[in-house]
């Protein structure tokens, strides 16, 4: 009797040591993105440097890179007097917030302006949260936007005046998505569908969480 | 004086009547709408518009009492850059439609003339080459419509 109610006290605690042990495991594997099923490019992680940056945020403020460590982020280079392809990049990276629920609170969207002169903070915090409330928006100076463009490789010149006093601004429409520690780890682009963005960026912060 | 004047608006009056039926006989629009961005900026227009007859039609603009300006454009990727043209003229063959989608063609809507807001109905005139017009209404939506 004695010697069964032993057995049974070890029972417990042995598939509990198996079970963390499973968890484990698995915990490692998920650790290790090479193994994981991303649905996005995957291939830069290693390739483009770590987010940096000094720039101003749209509520005016300075901000860097690091004020946003422990988040992943998600950085769009873009303009808001782009009436087409812009918004709708900003519509599926909100539709990506929505399908991440509770999740979306370790993301942000960081909307980075190719168009200072024009892109104000006050303008800025206008556009970003009329798509969502996890957007940032952030400017400088002519000088600084290079500089950062430059070192994510990011193209952008202003095209000719379109004869009403504006002018629409060519620009790289890749979305890097960086992850809680800041490493560049992902590449998407507008066509990507917010499924697989959801799909990878909820991989990134459950995996930040995991290890 | 003055009579010549109502005489002339009248018909002119008739006619831009004349050529909006005209249109309406041959061009069929659905799903217009407008994404409203916040502030000044200009927005976007989008729309499904079929030519249901059997010659060809050319679209080569558009107006609405909404907004200063309206053009046409077409957004395009090339080498992960994103660009934007006007379009001058946009060729409708018979029995073909042409999809205005985010992404591709589209109005760009410019210096609103009064506030549009989300859910407002917007109309536009589509201007053909052959001088028919066709008045449709656009549905206003928000920033993040999808």
């Amino acid at each position: 009797m004695n010697i069964h109610r032993r057995t049974r006290r070890l029972i417990l605690p042995g598939m509990l040591l198996a079970l963390s042990c499973a968890v484990m495991v698995l915990g490692g594997c998920s650790s290790h993105p090479s193994q994981l099923d991303w649905k996005l490019n995957s291939s830069i992680r290693g390739h483009l440097p770590d987010l940096k940056f000094q720039l101003t945020n749209d509520n005016g403020k300075t901000t860097t890179a690091e004020d946003f460590r422990g988040k992943v982020a998600i950085v769009f280079f873009g303009y808001t007097h782009c009436p087409d392809v812009c918004p709708l990049t900003m519509t599926h990276l909100h539709m990506v917030m929505q399908k991440l629920g509770p999740l979306a609170d370790d993301a942000r969207i960081l909307f980075i302006s190719v168009d200072p002169a024009r892109d104000t903070p006050e303008v800025l915090h206008q556009y970003v949260k009329a798509f969502d409330k996890h957007a940032v928006g952030l400017t400088g100076s002519e000088d600084q936007i290079k500089r950062l463009a430059k070192r994510y490789r990011v193209a952008f010149n202003r095209g000719p005046s379109n004869g009403h006093g504006g002018y629409e601004v060519n620009h790289s429409s890749a979305i890097y998505i960086f992850d809680e520690k800041g490493h560049a780890s992902l590449l998407a682009t507008p066509v990507d569908t917010p499924d697989d963005m959801a799909h990878d960026v909820r991989q990134l912060i459950t995996q930040e969480h995991a290890s | 004086m003055r009579k010549l004047a109502l005489v002339a608006a009248l018909l002119a009056m008739g006619f831009t009547a004349h050529a909006a039926t005209a249109a309406k006989a041959q061009v069929h629009v659905s799903h217009a709408w407008i994404r409203v961005l916040p502030g000044v900026l200009p927005a976007g227009g989008y729309a499904t518009i079929s030519n249901t007859g059997d010659t060809p039609l050319t679209l080569t603009g558009a107006s609405s009492p909404a907004y200063a300006h309206v053009m046409l454009h077409k957004s395009s990727m090339q080498n992960g850059m994103s660009h934007m043209r006007m379009v001058k003229q946009l060729k409708l063959p018979a029995h073909a439609t042409v999809k205005f989608a985010p992404g591709g063609y589209h109005l760009m809507l410019m210096q609103a003339t009064h506030k549009v807001s989300p859910g407002d109905t917007v109309p536009v005139t589509l201007h053909f080459a052959d001088g028919r017009q066709l008045e449709v209404d656009f549905t206003a939506r928000p920033a993040n419509a999808q």
